[in-house]
């Protein structure tokens, strides 16, 4: 079984004034891991707060400080995406509640620093979510998912409608109206998590979840659905938040633990806060871990899913990877729809996934250039 | 330091194992490949590059495969790998050393963000360096394989790598692309190009590479000043014609062919003004190769360089 703790990304992460040791060879993994976990600014931003960037090697240090200044860049971005998408709904009066990357920028939490993303997710009530979609449209975002079984999969089963793209800048949107899947065999109360929002100073209708609310957001999302592609990244979120707001107040332990039972979320809080601690080294205070494991399955269980997170959360790439990291990542994506619909439909979803052919989407990231 | 000068056996085996590092300053590239297309163009194109050994620090890694699908059967093709993501779909197999250029390109031009990058030919000749900045068809590539038969020095064929304190241009002397027509004008124009195989129906029509000068790639370390942006234009039947272009509108018109120039912000529009400050600017029609190299070769340096 893989080391979490010894991948060159995760070192590079928790152990960062080890790095000035480092040979152009170690240099080498690093990079490369870090780039393909997408938390590469994320450490250029760790090493100059030690004030050790200026100490690394100018090759590796180059990629660095190339992605910061991607990063920093998609920071300001996000701020005008805000603002137009704040625009854009302003006549429904409907309350926006940012979540993750865009949350995380907008609240100007340290989260954000070094933090790359491409969609921006925001949640607003069921019942106004017509009203939402409608204005964006009137906007210009239209939807990416023509195929009809697509449109119809994410409207009956799913907590959000298919992502739109704004026709002239790209930019693409997901509009949530809760926090899990209705058919979801782990549902949370979206409704509590939408009434606890605070709004954001100086922005009108913008609002973030609640401290607490956030941290379960995150895990949620991580936990219980299924690409972990970007597994680590979002890992180091949840590191960064509970640091954060654990710093910060002393009563947020205990307000984190309360919430999350009182809006059922203790299976995925129990295990972000079992691999932040087992992966990246984050200082969770003992009573905290006790407390979680009323949300832990059952042993034989967590055995499995500590053999399938613990591989499925190292950067996405093939030198951290052993030869179970590929059925893992399967067994993940699968745990992920099954969590989320009834069995019969799984298998009809999978099926239809598996055989659907030329539909992937290309993704327009790139100018091409030759 | 060493240089492949022959592909014997082991190190094709190398190519497809553990990779060869290449140094293709100022970027250090390793390829993993075991198609026999792109060893051949390497072999032809890239013989005379430092090999690194394994532990050198690779700023890309890159690798052109045979995409396992059930096509590779009855329509083979080929995969460009960037350290384990694909960033484009595949192509027909044959076009897989053109596809390693392509990829190459698209790897610099969306990492090395501390260059300002500008989609443009490069020449230089006594330190003095001409920027030929032009849309695809115009004839930038002909013109620049052109010069370069001519005594000037190869710096890039795609890329202008401009550092964004001294604004000097780092030099990347990598094979120049020619296509269609322009492959056998440039074929009767030097009769001593190294011109690799011929690649056909590619997006762009008939492709292939020529050879860097030898001389170009020794110098890869030799930084130049850069001293004239030109706009070139291919015309049929044209007189030739230099002509001197606003500056205004050469910074415009270099923004809109930069890759990183809005990502850079404020430095990248220093870096920007800085270049069409110094550099005499000129808008460039021509009919012949002969005419051209004439022009060329009566250019002034501006005082800056």
């Amino acid at each position: 079984m893989l080391d979490p703790v010894k991948a060159p990304a995760v070192a590079a992460l928790t152990r960062t004034e080890a790095l000035i040791a480092y040979s152009l060879g170690e240099w080498d993994s690093v990079i490369r891991q870090c780039r393909a976990a997408k938390v590469l600014a994320k450490l250029a931003v760790r090493l100059e707060d030690c004030g050790l960037l200026d100490r690394i090697p100018e090759a590796p240090r180059r990629h660095l400080t190339a992605a910061h200044l991607v990063a920093s860049r998609q920071d300001q971005a996000v701020n005008t995406e805000v603002e137009q998408i704040q625009k854009a709904l302003a006549k429904t009066q409907v309350p926006i509640i940012l979540l993750k990357g865009a949350a995380y920028a907008m609240a100007a939490l340290p989260t954000a620093r070094g933090r790359t993303f491409g969609d921006i997710d925001i949640l607003v009530l069921r019942e106004r979510l017509a009203d939402v979609e409608a204005a964006l449209m009137l906007h210009g975002w239209v939807t990416t998912h023509h195929d009809a079984y697509d449109q119809r999969y994410y409207r009956r089963w799913m907590h959000e409608i298919p992502p739109m793209r704004h026709m002239r800048r790209g930019t693409v949107i997901d509009v949530h109206h809760a926090i899990t899947p209705d058919t979801s065999r782990i549902r949370a109360d979206s409704q509590k998590m939408l009434t606890a929002a605070v709004p954001l100073p100086g922005h009108g209708k913008l609002f973030v979840l609640a401290p607490e609310d956030m941290v379960l957001h995150s895990a949620t999302h991580l936990f219980l659905e299924g690409e972990l592609d970007s597994g680590l990244r979002d890992l180091a979120d949840i590191d960064s938040l509970i640091t954060h707001f654990s710093t910060a107040d002393d009563s947020f332990w205990s307000r984190l633990m309360e919430r999350a039972i009182e809006v059922g979320l203790t299976r995925p809080l129990f295990y972000a806060l079992r691999y932040t601690e087992k992966i990246l080294g984050t200082r969770i205070p003992p009573w905290v871990q006790a407390t979680a494991i009323a949300g832990s399955p059952a042993r034989p269980l967590l055995s499995l899913m500590d053999a399938l997170f613990l591989r499925a959360l190292q950067p996405k790439h093939s030198t951290a990877a052993d030869r179970f990291t590929g059925l893992a990542r399967w067994m993940l994506y699968v745990r992920g729809h099954w969590l989320r619909m009834p069995f019969f439909l799984l298998i009809y979803h999978l099926a239809r996934k598996a055989f659907a052919v030329g539909q992937s989407e290309q993704s327009p990231d790139s100018k091409r250039i030759h | 330091m060493s240089f492949f000068n022959s592909l014997d056996e082991t190190l094709s085996a190398q190519f497809s194992d553990t990779g060869i590092t290449l140094e293709l300053a100022p970027f250090i590239v390793r390829v993993y490949t075991d198609i026999p297309s792109v060893l051949a163009g390497l072999q032809l194109y890239y013989s005379e590059y430092p090999v690194l050994g394994l532990s050198a620090f690779a700023d890309f890694h890159v690798s052109l495969r045979r995409p396992r699908s059930l096509c590779r059967w009855f329509r083979p093709q080929v995969s460009f790998e960037f350290d384990g993501t694909v960033p484009f779909k595949p192509l027909p197999y044959e076009q897989a050393y053109p596809m390693f250029e392509w990829g190459l390109n698209w790897c610099i031009a969306n990492h090395s963000h501390r260059f300002l990058m500008i989609h443009a030919a490069v020449v230089e000749r006594d330190g003095c360096a001409a920027i030929l900045a032009a849309p695809p068809g115009s004839g930038k590539s002909t013109l620049c394989a052109a010069l370069v038969s001519r005594g000037w020095r190869l710096l890039s064929d795609e890329l202008a790598l401009i550092d964004l304190a001294t604004l000097q241009i780092t030099p990347i002397p990598r094979p120049i692309g020619l296509k269609n027509d322009s492959i056998e004008i440039i074929r009767h124009f030097n009769s001593s190009a190294v011109i690799g195989p011929v690649v056909h129906d590619t997006r762009k029509g008939t492709v292939t590479h020529m050879k860097a000068p030898t001389d170009s790639i020794l110098r890869f370390r030799e930084t130049a000043c850069p001293a004239w942006v030109i706009f070139p234009r291919y015309e049929r039947n044209a007189a030739v014609r230099l002509l001197p272009y606003s500056k205004a509108r050469t910074a415009v018109r270099l923004a809109e062919n930069s890759f990183n120039y809005t990502l850079l912000g404020e430095i990248g529009f220093d870096a920007l003004i800085g270049i069409v400050d110094q550099a005499e600017c000129y808008e460039f029609t021509y009919s012949k190769l002969g005419d051209a190299i004439s022009i060329f070769a009566d250019l002034k340096a501006p005082p800056l360089c």
